[in-house]
């Protein structure tokens, strides 16, 4: 039993840790949180769900396009709007950013409707002794570890993933050594929504979603990013296996609303001890 | 003068991830000196004031204060017991007038008044003082980096303190505006407020100061009187280079006052 | 900066004779949003001392007045006369903002806001599975006051607006003692505040006790008023961020501000709704991203002669 609790954790930390990570990497490097993020996941979803319902794609194949989409809207609008308020106390980016969403769920609401969607590929189930594999899980959870892996690689390797990474260390010593600061801003953002709306694809293939549960995956980013660290895909890999697990488990003894219950709690427990999380460094305030 | 002592610092010791910023530092102030403390950059001396201030806790030592043991103060008891100390980055509250950021002070420093009307005539007389009296009701942000100084003291002065530590006050100063912030804290210990400063221009420091702390990589190397620190061996050891040579031309020009 | 004018006070008297006297100038449904605008004017001059004066992102009032709501509601039901559960309610926000603020003010900035955030989140959840207390999902009932809905829309009419009156007294004794000075100066610059002798962690600490108080006698009595409550209309985020909106919309950290913002934004809803309703909470939305944009400091910051001069020169 207690195997089969950890692989569910397990499973689901991999998706949760890729839900988080666009959003620490946006709250790390622009030291904005972006309440959008959870309407830019449903966001995701829905589309590759109506791609799939009204064209026959599969949700895997419109993966791509669908977070190439998300990138675009969420370059734009760090462009035009959030870009001028990067540097404002906490209260009127976080306020903007809710606005914002406000503007988006409502719009989502009512293009979609808020029924719940699922895109159901029967894929059968794996069985490993006394466990079981549905493997629509175990492909998600496959394509989420990719995904994050993929960014992480990005991050290292590439010249954008590299002057992300100066940026976020040091903005003005970046801008000086001729990193063109906004830009990268927007990039950073579009990257996040970039991974929302992968996210948002990998996690209609699991769970009906609907823009009622804008609210829960932005809860959740916050919490991986206290229990992780803020700014890393690690850090959003380690928070998000950790809520994972943490979820199955305690699930399992005390009930889903408890489940989520102690998340909360234990992120005011890190905030008040160690904020910068597990793998944290320096702590945006 | 040994009765007179204001401040003492026993064993003062403080350490960052390994690094010992302070490192068994002793001395004391007596009441009414003016003690320069000197030392290359790095050595510690920015520290030493924010232990003195409550802004850090040391790892080891004590600091007694008018007889009471303060080691672990908060920096608002500090405050409220007499120890003021000014910063090298001036940090005013941008968006209040000048006016206000001295009623601050008044208020919660000096503890003479809690009425707010008070507050501003007794604010007034410390700009007064300090003649900043006519830029009252300017927004502190729009202050040129001189008025910010000034602004400092006269938040200090307003905080009725015993002891004030003025970090590197000339920082950013031309010679004439130099000499008019001499005068200022000559004036301000005439009053009686024991001085600590911390300066890197020799001139200033020889002129003023009663005493001479040096600290080189958190240690006190040398005390005592300013001719004879500043022919300390060890003290021109540390300060190897340029400042040697100033070093030597000051003490020429001081030598025939 | 503060202005000693007397006419402010008259204009407020007046606004709040009118809202007092719509039972008999106006029908059922008026009363209902005067007495909403009385609610929202308290809860935005809650929300004043830790977000507008003390300058600290505070979204913590959803929590206050869930708290209130449910403590007030079952008291209620356990037998406690009405006006004592609103009192019950009180106490028990006012020792639970004490005792969190002791470990959330130790935070600041996006780590504090976060923190407030999850507070209205562990409410929401507690209250969702602590079913025999709470009733859980399910929501609670109160029972509804005897007197039929025109006397009983006017008490709770009257509870606002001597709500409201309280809150805005505070305000202004607040403002004018060195308590408000000091909060402005925390705002300004923490560290510097300390240094001049402000004992800041108290000063935030009583700043969010202040923020909470009038919010939990709130939820008590909005409880006892709709006389049905849930844990995710209770414990709505959206609440503390209209109360938020709403201070800023006047002008944080002034007297008259959460005055202003709360009748404007609550006018605002109300005739949205009633023509706009699936627009809703896009509208609301866009009001917000306005406001950021275009009124940065509030209505009552805004500099009116030289716009008026501006306009006509």
């Amino acid at each position: 039993m207690l195997d089969q609790i950890i692989l569910n954790g397990l499973m689901l930390g991999a998706i949760y840790a890729c839900i988080a990570v666009g959003f620490s990497l946006v709250w790390g490097v622009l030291n904005v949180i972006n309440m959008l993020h959870g309407g830019f996941i449903i966001l995701g979803g829905y589309l590759t769900f109506f791609s799939w319902l009204h064209f026959g794609i599969h949700p895997f194949v419109s993966l791509f396009p669908v977070a190439m989409l998300l990138f675009g809207l969420g370059y734009v609008l760090q462009r035009t709007l959030i870009n001028q308020v990067v540097s404002k106390p906490v209260l009127t980016t976080l306020t903007l950013t809710f606005g914002l969403e406000m503007i988006l769920y409502n719009t989502m609401n009512l293009l979609f409707t808020a029924t719940p969607r699922r895109v159901a590929l029967d894929m059968g189930v794996l069985n490993l002794g006394d466990m079981l594999l549905p493997y629509d899980r175990v492909a998600s959870m496959v394509l989420a570890l990719s995904l994050t892996g993929l960014l992480f690689l990005t991050m290292r390797k590439s010249k954008i993933g590299r002057a992300i990474v100066a940026v976020r260390m040091d903005k003005d010593a970046a801008s000086l050594m001729g990193i063109n600061v906004p830009q990268i801003y927007a990039i950073t953002f579009g990257i996040g929504a970039f991974m929302a709306g992968a996210c948002g694809a990998i996690v209609a293939v699991i769970f009906p979603i609907s823009t009622s549960l804008t609210g829960v995956f932005l809860g959740k980013a916050f919490v991986i990013c206290v229990i992780g660290g803020l700014g890393t895909v690690p850090g959003a890999l380690v928070g998000g296996l950790a809520l994972g697990l943490i979820e199955s488990i305690t699930g399992f003894w005390f009930g889903p609303q408890n489940a989520i219950l102690i998340g909360f709690v234990l992120m005011l427990v890190l905030l008040v001890v160690r904020p910068t999380g597990l793998l944290g460094r320096k702590g945006y305030e | 003068m040994a009765e007179d002592v204001i401040l003492n610092a026993q064993e003062l010791s403080k350490s960052f991830g390994g690094v010992n910023a302070v490192n068994n530092v002793s001395f004391s102030l007596s009441r009414g000196e003016i003690v320069g403390l000197i030392g290359p950059n790095g050595a510690g001396k920015t520290t030493l004031v924010n232990l003195l201030s409550g802004v850090i806790t040391p790892d080891r030592g004590k600091i007694i204060f008018r007889g009471s043991e303060v080691t672990s103060q908060k920096p608002y008891q500090a405050a409220r017991r007499g120890i003021a100390r000014t910063f090298q980055i001036v940090q005013p509250f941008p968006n209040m007038t000048v006016l206000e950021n001295v009623m601050a002070a008044v208020i919660f420093a000096s503890g003479r008044t809690s009425d707010l009307r008070n507050a501003r005539d007794l604010a007034l007389e410390h700009l007064s003082f300090v003649g900043l009296a006519e830029l009252a009701e300017q927004t502190a942000q729009t202050l040129t980096l001189p008025s910010r100084k000034r602004l400092e003291l006269a938040k200090s002065l307003a905080m009725q303190p015993k002891v004030l530590m003025l970090d590197e006050v000339n920082a950013g100063l031309n010679a004439v505006e130099v000499e008019k912030a001499l005068a200022l804290i000559r004036k301000i210990s005439e009053m009686g407020i024991t001085i600590l400063i911390i300066e890197h221009l020799m001139k200033v420091v020889l002129s003023l100061s009663d005493r001479i702390l040096v600290l080189h990589h958190g240690e006190l190397i040398s005390q005592g009187n300013p001719l004879d620190v500043v022919n300390d061996p060890k003290v021109i050891e540390a300060y190897l280079g340029s400042k040697f040579t100033e070093k030597k031309l000051f003490i020429k020009d001081s030598l025939h006052e | 900066m503060r202005t000693n004018r007397i006419w402010p006070y008259f204009l407020l008297a007046a606004w709040i004779l009118l809202l007092a006297a719509s039972p008999f100038l106006a029908n059922n449904y008026l009363m209902k949003i005067a007495t909403y605008i009385a609610m929202f004017a308290a809860i935005a001059m809650s929300w004043n001392f830790i977000g507008g004066y003390a300058g600290y992102p505070s979204f913590a009032t959803a929590a206050f007045v869930g708290l209130g709501s449910y403590s007030g509601a079952i008291l209620q039901n356990a037998g406690l006369p009405m006006f004592l559960a609103w009192g019950a309610a009180a106490v028990i926000v006012v020792v639970f903002s004490a005792s969190i603020g002791l470990i959330i003010l130790r935070m600041k900035g996006h780590y504090f806001a976060i923190g407030s955030i999850a507070l209205v989140d562990i409410g929401s959840h507690t209250a969702s599975s602590w079913s025999s207390l709470t009733g859980g999902g399910e929501g609670l009932n109160v029972k509804i006051m005897q007197g039929g809905p025109e006397l009983v829309g006017m008490i709770f009419l009257y509870t606002m607006l001597a709500i409201m009156l309280l809150a805005f007294i505070t305000t202004v004794i607040v403002d004018r003692s060195k308590l408000g000075f000091g909060l402005r100066c925390i705002q300004q610059n923490e560290d510097a505040a300390d240094m001049l002798g402000i004992n800041v962690m108290l000063y935030k600490n009583i700043a969010f006790i202040l923020s909470s108080v009038f919010c939990g006698i709130i939820g008590a009595a909005y409880a006892s008023w709709v006389a049905y409550i849930s844990p995710l209309d209770s414990f709505s985020i959206l609440l503390t961020l209209k109360a938020a909106v709403m201070v800023l919309l006047g002008g944080a950290g002034t007297v008259f501000g959460p005055i202003v913002g709360s009748a404007a934004l609550v006018i605002f809803e109300e005739t949205i709704w009633s023509r706009f309703l699936s627009l809703h909470q896009g509208i609301l939305g866009l009001v917000i991203v306005l406001l950021i944009f275009f009124l940065p400091n509030g209505l009552l910051k805004v500099d009116w002669s030289k716009l008026w001069a501006k306009k006509n020169g």
